[in-house]
């Protein structure tokens, strides 16, 4: 497989102007998330995604709303880039009844099924397979969904990325594995669990193209996914693509956590300095694709949204006492 | 959907009590193979995949050449990646299909817990009951011939602990039939456990589909004096020590087949307990934190007035499964001891 030269200029306008408010509308959802969680009133573990906007969005923006998207604990920007109702990820965060998951999954647990997320799941590595069964599925039933899998690079570690690559590629399925190397598991680098730092090279073993993203360059993830997500429609099957970022917060909640000492604040600083969505903001005005002005507007939109969501959330009422035993199956 | 005509046609099973009528006779295996051969032809979105499900073999005949007829892109062999594989059935069923899973050996189940226990199982809850998983879970529990203690394990236990699985387990061809339908049917992961030893026995088997509901157990012999409660293959077991008792002991035994552990008929066990006062639990499983204390827990919270006499239970000791015929012996519970068992709580 050949890589395009996605640049500014073969890229629509519209596709363009998309691609950024993806990316912002997860910073500013996750920086809301950021501002109200010390209130206490969000009870659930945040595994906030930003600095990695541009691997949710780039890879999404590919995808048909049929398409299938299988998460994991860090999903809010999965989620939002793939559709989802942002007032009902809200709620779920606030662990109301109207939240997408009705409050039995919180933070780590959202679904949107009429917008293709399928789920997200909290054990590292789970949902490879997951995506692996859609795609199965998507073929058996001479469909043109293609499937998309999230993970880390700790999910790298498990054996359940081995063995979805392989059935992936024996059967020729359509799912994109999208590895995005924030280079921790936790607090663990990656070279303290892996041998090589060439994750994408993995791909070359399971017979699929593999392909190394910078993933803070929305338009590179873009460019590589229109290429694994055409190839896995046409029938031509799966491709790893490995897009290097870098999460900006903690592991787990809304704090910096340079101070436990894992890692380095110039490290942070180097990849803050390369932030997907100043970079790209950037080059948009530079190029004249958009004006500062445009900008603020769509900052401005974005914001309203995220406050009428919140507002949606907060307001809403809790689970009744009774629906702790409801949907465990169904006896019909 | 061909499913829900079925199971509202459901057949009123009892029937066909204590032995099912008829003279179209199938065995076990013969009758699982039926279910599976009608679902793939009425349901487009039913498949199998196992390791091995199209080998010359057929896992013990019950996936026998189906394979020929529906083609290997529906009757899938697979690669030995348990945990993986069964993720895929998982996501398989996610997206609308209705997948058959095979697992040869319920021991090598044991490498995809995470997806079932973690996944599977949650996956409607989880979600607030905005997703489901279909999918049909075949483990095949093993004994004897030195099968030594990676191939022969019981371990529905494991499975009846975890919320959100269905749990299945017929004695007779008759109910593996009807109940591997209904599992199919079913909008939730069904874990359907099968006893090897059982896979011989015959029973009227009608040709036509027709399903059992779940959390229906079933009176196979109905008395007055003990009620043995047993689990799969612990059924024939239970009928053999009932002639016996009552020939030579005069003891009536009323036994009870749950059939489906997971949703259970409590009923159906408090009833027959009520009337006999007296119970036998005998499990194909272990004895130590396994589905007979649960079943035993039950009767003493719900029918402990009841009871003239202490319960007991007749499972396997706790040790993994020995290799040689003479511990095998040792090991195993069979009819004789379900026998010394109803004795016992007659006597006190």
């Amino acid at each position: 497989m050949r890589r395009d030269t996605i640049t500014l200029t073969n890229v629509p306008k519209r596709t363009l102007i998309h691609l950024y408010k993806l990316m912002l509308r997860i910073r500013r959802f996750e920086e809301k998330i950021v501002n109200v969680y010390c209130d206490q009133d969000m009870k659930t573990p945040v595994h906030l995604y930003i600095g990695q906007e541009a691997v949710a969005a780039g890879v999404c923006a590919n995808l048909c709303k049929e398409d299938y998207v299988f998460s994991t604990h860090r999903s809010h920007g999965h989620y939002l880039a793939k559709g989802g109702d942002m007032k009902r990820l809200m709620a779920e965060l606030y662990g109301r009844k109207t939240g997408c998951s009705r409050g039995k999954g919180g933070s780590m647990h959202v679904v949107d099924p009429e917008a293709g997320v399928c789920g997200s799941t909290a054990i590292v590595g789970g949902n490879i397979p997951l995506s692996v069964g859609a795609a199965l599925s998507s073929v058996m039933q001479k469909r043109k969904q293609v499937s998309i899998s999230f993970f880390g690079d700790g999910a790298v570690d498990e054996g359940a990325f081995h063995e979805s690559l392989n059935f992936a590629a024996l059967k020729g399925l359509p799912v994109v594995f999208v590895c995005e190397n924030n280079f921790y598991a936790t607090h663990s680098h990656q070279s303290k669990r892996q041998p090589h730092d060439h994750i994408y090279k993995l791909a070359k073993h399971y017979v699929m193209p593999g392909f190394r993203v910078d993933g803070n360059d929305v338009l590179r993830v873009f460019g590589v996914a229109r290429q694994a997500v055409s190839r896995a429609r046409r029938g031509n099957g799966p491709t790893l693509m490995e897009c290097r970022t870098y999460r900006w917060k903690g592991h787990v909640g809304p704090e910096c956590d340079i101070k436990l000492g894992y890692r380095m604040q110039e490290e942070l600083n180097s990849w803050m300095k390369r932030c997907p969505i100043k970079r790209f903001e950037k080059r948009l005005v530079n190029e004249g694709v958009m004006k500062k002005t445009t900008i603020d507007k769509i900052t401005r939109e974005i914001d309203l949204q995220i406050h009428d969501a919140y507002l949606f959330g907060k307001g809403s009422p809790h689970p009744d006492e009774n629906e702790l035993l409801e949907d465990v199956w169904n006896l019909n | 959907m061909p499913w829900t005509k079925l199971q509202a046609d459901a057949i009123d099973h009892e029937d066909y009590l204590p032995r099912h009528d008829g003279d179209r006779r199938l065995t076990y295996r013969e009758a699982i193979r039926e279910a599976q051969y009608q679902a793939l032809e009425i349901d487009p979105r039913v498949f199998i995949l196992g390791e091995g499900v199209d080998d010359p073999g057929g896992v013990f005949g019950t996936t026998l050449d189906l394979h020929k007829k529906y083609g290997r892109e529906r009757i899938i062999d697979l690669p030995l990646a348990e945990n993986g594989f069964t993720g895929i059935a998982i996501g398989a069923a996610i997206a609308g299909m209705r997948p058959i899973l095979v697992h040869m050996r319920m021991d090598f189940l044991l490498l995809s817990m995470d997806q079932i226990v973690n996944h599977a199982s949650k996956w409607r809850y989880m979600f607030g009951g905005r997703q489901k998983v279909p999918v049909t879970i075949r483990a095949i529990i093993g004994r004897g011939w030195g099968s030594a203690a990676q191939h022969s394990q019981s371990l529905h236990g494991l499975f009846m602990h975890v919320p959100g699985l269905k749990l299945v387990m017929p004695s007779s061809a008759y109910d593996v039939k009807g109940l591997l339908l209904s599992s199919i049917a079913d909008e939730d992961p069904v874990m359907f456990v099968e006893h090897r030893w059982l896979f011989d026995q015959g029973d009227h088997v009608p040709e036509e589909m027709y399903t059992i509901p779940m959390g229906k157990g079933r009176v196979v012999r109905k008395g007055t004096d003990v009620t043995v409660l047993a689990i799969s293959h612990m059924v024939p077991e239970a009928l053999k020590a009932s002639k016996a008792l009552e020939e030579k002991h005069r003891i009536s035994c009323e036994i009870i087949d749950p059939r489906t552990l997971k949703p259970l008929d409590e009923k159906i066990i408090i009833n027959s307990v009520r009337k006999t006062g007296r119970l036998v639990i005998s499990d194909c499983g272990w004895n130590t934190g396994g589905v007979s204390g649960v079943l035993a827990s039950l009767i003493a919270e719900k029918a402990f007035s009841h009871l003239k006499a202490p319960i007991r239970r007749v499972c396997l000791p706790d040790t993994p499964t020995p290799a040689a015929p003479a511990l095998e012996d040792a090991f195993y519970p069979s009819a004789r001891d379900i026998i010394n068992a109803a004795r016992l709580v007659m006597r006190s």
